[in-house]
């Protein structure tokens, strides 16, 4: 096997999967200008400020797109460990030199820039696992599953001390490629009441995440129910059409942070529900051509890493759309390309490049 | 891929499956909460961003029985700075300087407060709040705001009243037709961002203010004005210290004027005049008050007097209709009546020998009242009181009426009944004794006086036509039509002879009454008045309180009277009929 880092590929890349990525990105910069314009003045006296950052971080993360999706993935499963080794250290280092910010250390500054552990996280832990997987021998029974698990949890448990969400994500995205690698079915029904009653017994162990479930179930009867109130009210305000871009009410300081993990709440008041179900619609397609990219892939390190791409991006856009529509407790997940976040859509569009690079196979 | 590794691809597929799933729920969820929630969350979400400013509403006006008005309002402005919004603070500055003329420090301090919203200035004239708002300037705010205006200044002050800083009334009609006169305040609903700042171009909501509506009064501008005139000129050439007229419609109690000078400027209601003095040091404040009170009141209906001899309507009615005494029946009149161990005096000391009783009432002959007061009895007298209302108010539709001061029927002697006779030791209100003669004039009809006649909306078309008590037969007609004949050979050939105008057949009766007390020698001059005789439409009061020189009420009241009917019963339709149709009316009364 040659070892050329770029490869020219067998087939075309899926032109389906750039476009849609494309679109996201895109309509996620509309979005977010017209979300965080209100929040940029009030508080940097610049409407454009979250944007130009924002911008910022897109075209870097498109140059890596397109970089990443000329390269061989296999070429990059190879290096996983290191990956891996590496968000290990910087997911270390920053519990004790990170940047507080609303109370949670997840950043760590480099001059002007800050970077966030978590995200470089999970494109590390997809490949790592993939790595894993490839190279165990058998890939069943339960061993399988305890030791690739296993393998993610020291990551988990870094980024969980104070990203509970990304952690739960991680985890997800490593259920998913244990999962997808395995003939077996029933051990994941296991897997699943397993982990139904961990839940249970994490939630019970400390009593503000008990709370959290009574602000879930009448959000309007607690204090801390507030942000959750003031989306649902934001999405109930849109009605069929929405009150047209840029017109949100809901964004002038009444969502906190609303160009953040609330503002699929303020897609849905501009734009109604028919512009939320289209978004929704867009990421389904995202989904499926990662799911296509998947079960084409060439082989199984091309067909694992997509899996893992496409489990990140279905996990992170239904629990954000499921946290602001209140259909699950409230939870700090932002919604993929959309929200407001460098390092985030930097690795998205870096991991879309991955999934770009395993269609040309 | 080798075949055997299908199931991955399963896998993935039933993983993506899941996933289709999951989202169709959500959209699910969307639709839910967007279609059959929205309306919950959409009117939380307004009444979360809606900030509410008042639109005063405006306050209806007052129109005289043609329709003139006697009360209105004008849009004032209010100036504010709202220093977020203030893009060039120097333009601000050197604009209200030059539009409000403050200077440039005050000016400065109201620009540059770090507050939401800062008032530069309020009542500011619509003419130049409309200037300001042309300058275009941002962060400058016209609030427009309503304020009431009396046309006429004085003109029936004490019958309007005036308003308060919320445009509620104060004192006399704006009083008693407050919940008329009020509107609906509206509101103006700004949409504001989380920090309660107003947004720019948002659009307002404005939910319109409903006016109040217009009251009708009877009161005649036309009729007050003259009566204002008179009144003037009497207090002046007699320097009273004030003088009350009133005209009514005796048929059904409509009060066409109510006159109290001096009056006082109800645009400016609370400025003494410059000659009313007020302590200084700690009670000065209670003594500004007290005399802005004093200066409000309005005697014909706020303050009490002893009627003196117009009282002797009241006599001469109660003893007609309980057959005491009749017009033939003779007096002797030895210029005082011995009544217990007490001699009262008749206004004439030499006495007016032998006469009937027709000519009793044209000479206003003490002795002969007293007679026909102690033929009634105590009882009777009472009975009377009671009947033409004298113990109650008369139900004016004005606030604060006085009640009457008179004795305790246990108390009541001989002597007490015979001074109750002509109009002493007891105490009415002017509107009091002017219902009473109306009542013995109009056939017997106890009428209420009033001024509200009709509430419009302000397209002018009625909401209400004021309905009021009468009570009819509290006299026979009989009665009435002797009191008629004898009241108008008063004028013709009696002490009111002063009121007799050529070619009207006038009705009426004079007095002279003291105040208390009497060793002040400060009198009273009235005259009650009506025309025609035989139809009464109207009736008239003129009282002078405190006049110099000559204070006999058929000297200097009557005249009074006399000079307002000239003029304004042609005014009022009322024809020349001649004397004989007079009479002749009056013979059949007999």
């Amino acid at each position: 096997m040659r070892n050329k880092i770029f490869y020219s590929g067998k087939k075309h890349m899926d032109y389906i999967l750039a476009a849609v990525v494309l679109v996201l990105v895109v309509l996620g910069l509309v979005l977010l200008f017209s979300t965080s314009a209100y929040n940029g003045r009030v508080k940097f006296h610049d409407s454009a400020y979250y944007f130009k950052k924002q911008l910022f971080a897109t075209i870097l993360g498109l140059c890596a797109m397109y970089l990443v999706s000329r390269m061989d993935y296999r070429f990059l499963v190879r290096f996983a460990v290191l990956f891996y080794l590496m968000s290990i250290v910087l997911s270390t280092l920053v519990l004790f030199i990170g940047d507080e910010y609303n109370g949670s250390k997840r950043w760590l500054s480099l001059g002007p820039l800050s970077f966030q552990p978590a995200e470089f996280a999970k494109l590390a832990v997809i490949l790592f696992l993939t790595y894993v997987i490839r190279i165990s021998r058998k890939k069943r029974g339960l061993w399988f599953v305890v030791r690739v698990l296993g393998m993610a949890l020291p990551i988990v448990g870094l980024v969980g001390t104070n990203n509970l969400s990304t952690a739960v994500i991680i985890l997800g995205i490593a259920v998913i490629l244990i999962f997808v690698s395995n003939p077996n079915y029933l051990q994941f029904v296991g897997i699943g009441a397993a982990g139904i009653g961990f839940i249970g017994i994490f939630l019970a162990m400390e009593s503000y995440r008990l709370e959290r479930l009574a602000v879930w179930r009448n959000p309007e009867g607690y204090d801390k129910g507030f942000q959750t109130l003031q989306g649902l009210m934001a999405i109930g305000s849109g009605g069929l059409f929405g009150t047209g871009l840029g017109s949100s009410m809901q964004k002038l300081g009444f969502v906190p942070e609303a160009q953040n993990d609330m503002i699929f709440s303020i897609i849905c008041e501009e734009l109604g529900l028919m512009g939320a179900i289209l978004v929704i619609l867009i990421f389904g397609i995202l989904i499926w051509r990662l799911a296509v990219t998947a079960m084409e892939a060439e082989d199984l390190e091309g067909l694992l890493v997509a899996a893992g791409i496409m489990g990140h991006l279905a996990l992170q856009v239904i629990l954000n759309i499921a946290v602001v529509t209140n259909t699950i407790p409230n939870t700090g997940i932002t919604l993929p390309f959309i929200s407001y976040g460098g390092t985030s859509v930097l690795f998205l569009l870096a991991e879309m490049g991955l999934a770009l690079s395993v269609s040309r196979r | 891929m080798s075949g055997e590794k299908t199931y991955n691809r399963k896998k993935v597929l039933l993983v993506f499956l899941i996933c289709a799933v999951m989202l169709l729920g959500l959209a699910g969820r969307l639709v839910y909460l967007m279609v059959f929630k929205g309306e919950y969350y959409t009117e939380k979400a307004e009444t979360l961003h809606e900030r509410e400013r008042d639109i005063k509403a405006a306050r209806g006006r007052i129109l005289d029985a043609n329709g003139v008005i006697l009360a209105d309002n004008r849009t004032v402005c209010t100036v504010s700075a709202i220093h977020s919004q203030i893009e060039d603070p120097e333009a601000v500055i050197a604009m209200l300087q030059k539009e409000l003329g403050i200077d440039e420090a005050a000016a400065r301090k109201r620009v540059e407060k770090v507050s939401s919203i800062e008032r530069v200035k309020t009542n500011v004239d619509k003419a130049i709040g409309d200037r300001i708002r042309a300058y275009g300037l941002a962060g400058v705010k016209v609030d427009e705001d309503y304020k009431r205006y009396y046309p006429f200044g004085s003109l029936a002050s004490k019958v309007l009243g005036f308003t308060g800083g919320d445009n509620q009334g104060i004192i006399g009609l704006e009083v008693t037709y407050d919940d008329i006169l009020t509107g609906i305040n509206g509101q103006i609903l700004t949409l504001t961002d989380a920090r309660g700042i107003e947004l720019d171009g948002a659009g307002e909501r404005r939910v319109e203010p409903v006016p109040g509506y217009d009251l009708q009064i009877s009161l005649d501008y036309n009729i007050q004005m003259y009566a204002q005139q008179a009144a003037l000129k009497v207090m002046e050439e007699k320097q009273a210290e004030r003088v009350s007229i009133i005209l009514m419609n005796p048929q059904n109690g409509e009060i066409y004027a109510m006159v109290n000078v001096p009056e006082f400027d109800l645009n400016d209601p609370f400025t003494l005049p410059f000659d009313v003095s007020v302590e200084n040091g700690e009670n000065r404040e209670q003594s500004i008050q007290d005399a802005l009170n004093r200066m409000w009141r309005n005697p014909a209906i706020n303050d009490t007097y002893e009627p003196g001899s117009t009282f002797k309507i009241f006599t001469a009615a109660a003893g007609l209709e309980e057959g005491v005494v009749t017009l033939e029946d003779r007096f002797q009149c030895g210029g005082y009546r011995v009544v217990e161990d007490r001699r009262i005096h008749c206004h004439k000391r030499s006495g007016h020998g032998s006469e009937s009783f027709l000519e009793g009432a044209q000479n206003s002959c003490n002795p002969v009242f007293i007679d026909v007061g102690l033929r009634l009895g105590v009882d009777n007298v009472y009975k009377y009181f009671e009947k033409m209302n004298l113990l109650e108010k008369t139900g004016i539709d004005l606030p604060g009426e006085a009640a009457t001061i008179m004795h305790k029927k246990e108390n009541v002697g001989l002597v007490e009944l015979a001074t109750i006779s002509f109009g002493q030791s007891f105490q009415i209100t002017p509107i009091q004794l002017l219902t009473m003669a109306s009542m013995v004039v109009n056939g017997g009809t106890q009428v209420t006086p009033h001024f509200g006649v009709r509430v419009l909306d302000e397209n002018g078309q009625i909401v209400e036509t004021l309905q009021y008590e009468s009570e009819e037969n509290v006299i026979s007609k009989e009665t009435s039509d002797t009191m008629r004949y004898i009241l108008e050979h008063v004028v013709s050939d009696g002490s009111g002879k002063n009121a007799y105008i050529e070619g009207y057949a006038i009705g009426g009766k004079t007095a002279t009454s003291q105040t208390l007390p009497r060793s002040a020698n400060r009198y009273i001059s009235s005259f009650v008045g009506f025309a025609p005789a035989q139809d009464p439409q109207i009736i008239g009061a003129c009282i002078i309180t405190d006049p110099k020189g000559i204070y006999y009420g058929g000297t200097i009241a009557a005249p009074v009277i006399r000079d307002i009917y000239e003029n304004i019963l042609p005014y009022l339709g009322i024809q020349k009929s001649g004397e004989e149709s007079a009479s002749g009316t009056a013979g059949e009364a007999n």
